[in-house]
C-alpha cells in the first residue's frame, strides 16, 4: 500500500473530509461499574479486584447507582435524550484483559441518544451530533514481556493487572461530522477540548487525557469533493491528547489522500497514533475480530430512570459552558478577544478555580495566559496537564499581593513546580526566593549603592525624590530581584534625608 | 429451521479461541445443529403476543450505592493463576488481535 502524504491544502482541492469521534470517559466513582471495588488509580497490581470483576464462578454483578447518575448527567449535559428502558450486552471476545471472556457494555440501547455539543472554531459555530452515549466497564492493563519493543508483536508472553477492569466507563459517539472542509482538524480537537470542559463541569470525571481517564479515538473518511458520499473509514485508537486528536485528523486525511490519488482503495482498519511522530501506523483489520456476538446481558436487569429522577438531574445541571462562558466575561472584565483565548487555550476552568481560590481575575489571566500557556506549548502538553493547579497559583499570586514574592520571582516559583521541586513553600525555601525586606540586609545593600552612584544620591538629597529609582534598581540587581521595592524607596529616602 | 454451518463452528471456535481439528468439527457440527433445533422447537410455542425476554423477573433498576466493599487480596486473587509474575496474572502471548 502506498503511503505518499499529500499537502493538507492539496487534500481539500480533491477531497471533502468527514470524521467521527468516540471517546470513552473513565468516570470518578468511588467504585466499579458493577461491584464495590475500589475505582481509584495507581494500586499495587490486583489489589482492587474481587470475584466480580475478575470474572469468577458464582458471583454476579449490581450496577453502580452513581455511575447511572453521571451518564444521564453527561446525556443531558449534552443534550441528549434519556432511555426510558435500556440493557446491558455482553460484547464477546477472547482477550486477557477481560477474565470474563466478555465486556459488559450497552449495544443497541444506549442509556443516552441523540444529543449535539456546539463548538466554536476562529468565531465560527459548529454543531457536533452525538448519536449516542452509553455505559460500560474499563479492561485490565495488560504488559507485554519480551521481544524488541514492549508491543505484543514479538512478545514471548503478557502480565495482566485487573485494577482497572470494571471501573465504569461511558463512551460518548458522535455521528459523522461533514462540511468542516480546512477546519476539520481543529472542530475535532474543539469539540474533544468542549467536551472536557463540560465533563469537568458536571464533575464526574478526571478528564486527564495523560492519564487515560479520557481516551480518544478518530474516524476518518474521504470523499471526492463535493460528492456528498461518505468514503471508508480508517479509526485511530488513542489519541490521548487534544493537541494529537488534530494531528492525527490532519495525518490520516493526507494519509487517505495518497492512497485515493494512486487509484487505490482505503483499507478499512484500526491504526495506531504516534505521539512522538504525529503519524500512525496499521493495527488490526476490522474483521472476524469485530464479531462480538453481542447478546442481553442474563445477570443484569434493565435500567430505567424514573422521568423525575431525570428531571431532577435536569434541574441541578451545573450552567451550560455558553452561559457561564459569557458571565464570566463579564464579571472577570475580560475583552472579547481576551475570552476567546482563554477559551481556545483550555484556561476557563482553570481560571475559574484560581479566582475562587482568592487571586483576581487579571492575575489569574496573567500566569495562566502568558507563563504557564509558554511552558505547556514548549512541553507539548494541554494547560490543564501542565502539573501547575489552579490553588498554587493562587497561592503564589497571594505572596505576590502581600509583597513576599516579586513578578519575577513567582517566575521562578512556577519554574520550580513544573521541575517538581515540592510545594510552592518548600521551593521559596530551597530556592531562596523570599523579598527581602528585613532592615539589616536591605540596608547594607542600600548603603552600598548610594556608595557607588555620588552623584545620583546627592539629587536625591537636593529634594529630587524621581531619582531615587535608579538606586532602587541597583539594590534590585544586587539582591537578585529579592528586595521589597517598597521598603528600599523608604530606605534609601530616609538615609538622604 | 436454523443451520449452522462446518464453516460457523470453525468460525466460533476461531473466535473463542479453540483448537478444533477437521475430525472434531465434523463431528461437532451435526451435533450443534440439533441443539439448535431442540431449540427452535421453543421458539415455535412463542406467539407474536410473547416479546422476547432477556430476564425472568419483572424487575429494573436494581442498583447498589457507590461504597467500597472489601475484596480479595492479590495473593487471594492470584492464588488460582497458573502463572504469576510481578503480582500479576502471567498469560501466553496473544497475536493478531492487539485490543
Amino acid at each position: 500500500m502506498s503511503e505518499t502524504l499529500v499537502a493538507f491544502d492539496e487534500v481539500l482541492e480533491r477531497y471533502d473530509p468527514a470524521f467521527g469521534l468516540e471517546v470513552h470517559v473513565e468516570l470518578n466513582t468511588n467504585t466499579k461499574m458493577f461491584c464495590g471495588c475500589p475505582a481509584t488509580f495507581g494500586g499495587e497490581p490486583n489489589s482492587q479486584v474481587c470475584p466480580t470483576c475478575l470474572g469468577l464462578p458464582g458471583s454476579m454483578p449490581v450496577v453502580n447507582a452513581k455511575a447511572v447518575e453521571s451518564a444521564i448527567r453527561i446525556g443531558l449535559a449534552l443534550n441528549g435524550s434519556i432511555a426510558e428502558w435500556c440493557r446491558f450486552a455482553r460484547k464477546n471476545y477472547f482477550y486477557p484483559d477481560m477474565p470474563k471472556n466478555f465486556q459488559t457494555s450497552q449495544y443497541d440501547e444506549p442509556i443516552v441518544y441523540d444529543g449535539y455539543l456546539d463548538v466554536e472554531v476562529e468565531g465560527e459555530t459548529y454543531r457536533v451530533e452525538i448519536e449516542r452515549a452509553h455505559m460500560e466497564e474499563d479492561t485490565g492493563k495488560t504488559t507485554h514481556i519480551g521481544g524488541a519493543t514492549g508491543r505484543i508483536h514479538g512478545a514471548d508472553y503478557s502480565l495482566v493487572d485487573y485494577n482497572r477492569a470494571g471501573i465504569p466507563l461511558i463512551e460518548i459517539v458522535t455521528r459523522p461530522i461533514i462540511g468542516t472542509g480546512a477546519k476539520a482538524p481543529l472542530v475535532a480537537k474543539a469539540y474533544v477540548a468542549a467536551l472536557r470542559e463540560i465533563l469537568l463541569g458536571l464533575g464526574v470525571s478526571d478528564v486527564r487525557m495523560d492519564q487515560g481517564s479520557m481516551r480518544c479515538d478518530v474516524n476518518l473518511s474521504l470523499s471526492p469533493k463535493d460528492s456528498g458520499e461518505l468514503g471508508t473509514r480508517t479509526e485511530t485508537k488513542n489519541v490521548n491528547s487534544l493537541r494529537s486528536v488534530e494531528r492525527a485528523v490532519r495525518f490520516e486525511m493526507s494519509r487517505h489522500a495518497g492512497i485515493l490519488d494512486a487509484g487505490e482503495a482505503i483499507f478499512q482498519e484500526t491504526r495506531h497514533f504516534h505521539e512522538d511522530t504525529g503519524t500512525t501506523s496499521a493495527g488490526r483489520p476490522k474483521s472476524d475480530a469485530d464479531d462480538y456476538r453481542y447478546f442481553p446481558e442474563p445477570d443484569l436487569v434493565p435500567v430505567a430512570p424514573a422521568r423525575e429522577w431525570v428531571e431532577e438531574l435536569r434541574a441541578s445541571l451545573p450552567e451550560r459552558t455558553a452561559d457561564k462562558r459569557a458571565r464570566l466575561q463579564v464579571e472577570w472584565g475580560y475583552s472579547e478577544l481576551e475570552m476567546r483565548d482563554v477559551w481556545a487555550a483550555g484556561a476557563l476552568s482553570l481560571i475559574e478555580a484560581t479566582v475562587a481560590e482568592g487571586a483576581s481575575a487579571q492575575a489569574a489571566r496573567k500566569w495562566w495566559m502568558a507563563e504557564l500557556s509558554r511552558s505547556a506549548n514548549d512541553r507539548g502538553v494541554e494547560l490543564a496537564e501542565l502539573g501547575v493547579t489552579p490553588v498554587q497559583v493562587a497561592e503564589v499570586q497571594k505572596l505576590v499581593d502581600g509583597g513576599s514574592l516579586t513578578d519575577k520571582l513567582a517566575r521562578q516559583v512556577f519554574e520550580g513546580l513544573l521541575a517538581g521541586e515540592g510545594t510552592v513553600a518548600e521551593i521559596i525555601d530551597a530556592r531562596g526566593l523570599a523579598v527581602v525586606s528585613d532592615d539589616g540586609a536591605l540596608g547594607a545593600a542600600v548603603d552600598e549603592a548610594i556608595a557607588a552612584q555620588p552623584a545620583v544620591a546627592d539629587k536625591i538629597r537636593g529634594g529630587n525624590q524621581a531619582a531615587a529609582g535608579a538606586l532602587i534598581g541597583a539594590v534590585m540587581k544586587s539582591t537578585g530581584g529579592k528586595a521589597d521595592a517598597k521598603r528600599v524607596r523608604e530606605l534609601i529616602l530616609e538615609k538622604l534625608a | 429451521m436454523p443451520e449452522i454451518t462446518r464453516d460457523e463452528v470453525a468460525h466460533l471456535a476461531d473466535l473463542a479461541r479453540i483448537d478444533l481439528s477437521d475430525a472434531e468439527l465434523d463431528h461437532l457440527a451435526p451435533q450443534l445443529q440439533v441443539i439448535l433445533e431442540s431449540v427452535a422447537s421453543i421458539q415455535g410455542l412463542a406467539g407474536d403476543d410473547v416479546p422476547a425476554t432477556s430476564h425472568p423477573l419483572p424487575m429494573t433498576n436494581v442498583f447498589r450505592e457507590d461504597v467500597v466493599v472489601p475484596g480479595l487480596t492479590p495473593e487471594q486473587a492470584l492464588s488460582g493463576a497458573p502463572a504469576v509474575e510481578e503480582q500479576r496474572f502471567s498469560v501466553p502471548r496473544i497475536l493478531g488481535d492487539e485490543q
